[in-house]
């Protein structure tokens, strides 16, 4: 995918070094059942964040909060240096233009076909329709499905419903993506192709990106691998290079228990942390 | 079996009248703004009205010949048969008419609507809508209220027409009446007050059916079995409230028109 085509307002604040994502002191609960409790982290322009965590910790609910889809009962969150507690909803919407999002189980519309689920934003921001078609077909292209382009969500497998998935995320070159779980669920050589799409993505358009996963093998892959534009694939970043814009979050039952880069995370002393990556 | 204390439960009912009420007035409010969906209305107006034609075409003729004989059978009493037009007629317009209709539609459509967005709702698809910067009330439910206020009025006035040809065609058929009779003394019977009245309660009828449906299709929770759970309320809700509202509509029109 090229290059993001960012709004001036947007382009000045992503030239201000500012948090892209910030939680501060963000608690919410359901059915008088504490979810996350004082989450407080930041997320920084270009960065790519792994949320990892045992299931049941809050992660998807701290994922649908960054976009303004559930609403904290406590706490600050700021996406793109504005909080959403203040924004009207107009205002939300026009943030979430900015926002592409994965979900646990795609989430793709079952009424349309791949392209109209693809074009979908597209479509509803009025774009002309050749260039909706050839935004999709590089969409597609990138996500390596252009030949089920006509097909139904219902007809694809898992893999290639979050792969396209992932190209509807993608297709309005977002500023920031989401990504929850999206390898939830699928076996490992399906999982290793979207983590390399997710990498491909991370190389070629730097877009901050927030990902959950419950894989500590997808985690490492992320901080372990780049993508080679040379040679179109994925590979280990040599001598046991780190890729120095992913850092990890880990959450157990609705805390925080590390906020910190790869090599923290490798070396930490925290028993519980050392068990869970055992 | 765990047991709510009577104040939880009061405030549910509450906080669900609020969420119900907030959802009507957000979906009204989207019919005088943009973006419109006009595609949608018009294929949710396919759905709503033509699909439901076969059932409201079949319940209005036969509600119509069954009226026809009952009344038949008590107007003979009083030597009153050649009444039969009138009552047929009148029964329709003002009543059988538009609440069967509502009833039937909202046995088709709001069951459809709330399965349809409770099924959205359970598998993301409602979230991905947000997140993908679409209100789902301007894309979903607006068009839903629009199509069915639009469509169910002239359902109401298929229903009436096939009810008084129900009556008519038994009436001369079973009861050897006189066709020009039946529909002389059924047109000599109507007033304006009736068939306004007639006519009004499909808006409201229409109005009920779209946002009930909607309103339980979108607080779906609980995968399928909340769909099935969500389906079953918005017939039973939309149903009861109908009826409900045709008692105190009726009861105005009299107030206005005095009959």
């Amino acid at each position: 995918m090229a290059e993001a085509v960012q709004s001036p307002e947007m382009e000045e604040f992503l030239a201000s070094g500012s948090p892209v994502v910030e939680f501060d002191n963000v608690s919410i609960g359901f059915e008088g059942h504490e979810v996350l409790s004082n989450v407080s982290f930041t997320v920084a322009h270009g960065e790519t964040r792994v949320l990892l965590g045992p299931a049941g910790g809050g992660k998807s609910v701290l994922m649908k909060l960054a976009n303004g889809l559930v609403d904290p009962d406590s706490g600050e969150i700021r996406v793109f240096g504005r909080s959403l507690r203040k924004m009207t909803q107009k205002e939300m919407f026009e943030m979430r233009a900015h926002v592409g999002m994965v979900f646990q189980e795609s989430a793709l519309f079952d009424s349309l076909n791949v392209e109209d689920n693809v074009a979908y934003r597209l479509v509803e921001e009025r774009v002309d329709p050749k260039e909706i078609r050839e935004r999709v077909l590089e969409a597609l292209r990138f996500v390596e499905l252009e030949q089920v382009i006509d097909k139904f969500p219902s007809e694809l497998s898992g893999g290639m419903r979050r792969r396209v998935s992932i190209a509807r995320a993608i297709i309005s070159k977002p500023d920031l993506i989401l990504y929850d779980s999206p390898t939830g669920g699928l076996d490992p050589i399906t999982s290793t192709t979207i983590m390399e799409l997710v990498i491909k993505q991370r190389d070629v358009s730097h877009t901050t990106c927030l990902l959950i996963t419950h894989r500590l093998q997808d985690a490492f892959t992320l901080a372990t691998h780049r993508f080679n534009p040379q040679a179109k694939r994925v590979e280990s970043i040599p001598d046991k290079g780190i890729d120095p814009s992913t850092k990890f979050l880990v959450l157990n039952e609705g805390h925080i228990v590390f906020d910190g880069t790869t090599l923290e995370l490798t070396h930490t002393k925290d028993p519980w942390l050392r068990e869970y990556m055992e | 079996m765990r047991l709510i204390s009577p104040e939880a439960y009061a405030k549910t009912i509450v906080a669900s009248v609020q969420e119900y009420s907030l959802l009507c007035a957000r979906a009204v409010a989207n019919i005088f703004s943009r973006p419109r969906y006009m595609a949608d209305i018009f294929t949710q107006m396919d759905s709503i009205g033509v699909g439901s034609l076969p059932i409201v075409v079949l319940t209005g003729f036969f509600t119509g010949c069954v009226l026809a004989l009952q009344a038949a059978v008590s107007l003979k009493e009083f030597g009153a048969v050649n009444m039969t037009g009138e009552l047929v007629t009148l029964s329709m317009v003002k009543e059988l008419g538009p609440v069967l209709t509502g009833l039937m539609v909202s046995g088709r459509n709001a069951s459809g609507m709330a399965s349809e967005l409770g099924s959205m709702k359970v598998s993301e698809q409602i979230d991905a809508m947000r997140a993908l910067g679409t209100d789902p009330t301007r894309k979903l439910v607006t068009p839903r209220l629009v199509a069915t206020v639009f469509m169910l009025f002239f359902l109401t006035i298929i229903s009436d027409a096939c009810g008084i040809a129900g009556g008519a065609f038994v009436s001369v058929t079973l009861l050897k009446l006189n066709a020009a009779t039946f529909f002389h003394t059924g047109y000599m019977s109507l007033q304006h007050g009736d068939v306004i009245e007639g006519l009004v309660k499909p808006i409201f009828s229409g109005f009920i059916i779209a946002t009930v449906g909607c309103y339980y299709g979108l607080k779906t929770t609980g995968g399928t079995r909340g769909v099935g759970k969500s389906t079953t309320q918005a017939v039973v809700a939309s149903s009861v409230i109908i009826i409900l509202v045709d008692f105190l509509v009726t009861q105005a029109m009299i107030g206005l028109f005095g009959r």
